[in-house]
């Protein structure tokens, strides 16, 4: 059953990192911004100012200067430090139910993750990748750096 | 299947960048003090963090498993953890039998959600009704609901945008205290007001 589950994880992702088609749905809304932040959406770079909402499939990224924290609407909270590239690859919540499932990426940088009321209730339908690992979360907050941190 | 055909590309590609590049992950203390853990799978296999502060660092293809300091976590992560948003945090407000009109209590806890709606830079906010179990389940649908709306147009009215504000009825659901049907229960005639 667990290795079903991981399957199906595995081929979601695969559909994430190729880029399937997916209606641009809300994830989140930026709460903390400093330095320089941009969304990329759609081939367009945003700033990403206090109160921008971040979509699925856009990628947040940080300057030497900056920093992003992201408040997703299961309660998730996300952040970046300097230098970084996040990628919100897959989010769906139904906040009747609290059902859903998610999947972040970060391609450089550092990360703070808080994981919220998916990942309380449906530890399997959320997933934090690298490039070159996947995390899986039990219920938790934890801190991802990916590159040395003195890259750009 | 064509989903068949990317997975092999995708352990490729994993496979391709494991050699050249580097990671860490350091699992933190929750805010809530319950046990977490955090399993990390890649090129190398399964890790598994489940202690506070134990960390995982790749270069070049190598894992090395150990314990990280506070001022280790500060100097790596200590700009991403600064830029964490506030903390949601949910606030309780109960109901008159049979009405969408508050306590008195719940009258001065609403003053202190509005105030602190204001403080929070983006604030947003879901509303959620209840109700306990006196009256059929739809007629409590509608009850919880109006309850919800109620509260949402107090924050309007306090200047929340509509759009930043979700409404949910979850009707005789989700008892907060659980009962019989039809027991006049004040603690389930309630609406959670989650705030982010």
């Amino acid at each position: 059953m667990i290795k079903t589950h991981r399957l199906a994880a595995c081929m979601l992702l695969v559909l994430g990192i190729f880029g399937t088609a997916q209606a641009a749905e809300s994830a989140g809304m930026i709460k903390t911004s400093k330095g320089t932040v941009t969304l990329e959406r759609d081939g367009q770079k945003l700033i990403a100012v206090v109160g921008t909402p971040v979509l699925v499939a856009d990628k947040l990224r940080t300057g030497s200067d900056g920093a992003v924290g992201v408040t997703l609407r299961d309660s998730t909270l996300l952040s970046a430090g300097p230098n970084s590239l996040i990628t919100i690859d897959k989010f769906a919540f139904d906040s009747t139910t609290t059902d859903g499932r998610m999947s972040v990426g970060i391609r450089k940088g550092t990360l703070s993750v808080a994981s919220g009321k998916i990942a309380k209730k449906t530890p399997e339908s959320v997933d934090f990748h690298t490039p070159t690992s996947v995390l899986g979360v039990r219920g938790t907050e934890f801190v991802i750096e990916v590159g040395d941190g003195r890259e750009d | 299947m064509r989903t068949d055909l990317r997975l092999p590309v995708l352990v490729l590609a994993v496979l391709l960048v494991a050699g050249c590049a580097s990671e860490r992950i350091v699992l933190l203390p929750s805010a809530d003090g319950r046990p977490g853990a955090v399993v990390v799978r890649g090129a190398g296999g399964e890790i598994r963090l489940d202690r506070p502060y134990a960390a995982t660092a790749r270069r070049g293809g190598a894992n090395e498993t150990y314990q990280a300091s506070t001022e280790h976590v500060q100097e790596r992560f200590g700009a991403a953890l600064a830029a964490q948003p506030l903390r949601p945090k949910s606030y309780v407000l109960y109901f008159e039998v049979g009405s969408n009109q508050l306590t008195a209590e719940s009258q001065a806890e609403f003053a202190k959600l509005r105030a602190e709606v204001g403080e929070r830079a983006a604030a947003e906010v879901m509303v959620i009704g209840h109700t306990d179990t006196v009256g059929n389940s739809q007629g409590n649908d509608a009850l919880s609901l109006k309850r919800a709306e109620s509260v949402r147009d107090l924050l309007a009215e306090a200047g929340v945008a509509g759009e930043k504000m979700e409404v949910v009825g979850r009707g005789e659901r989700e008892l907060l205290v659980p009962t019989a049907d039809e027991v006049d229960e004040p603690a389930n005639r309630r609406v959670e007001i989650n705030l982010r």
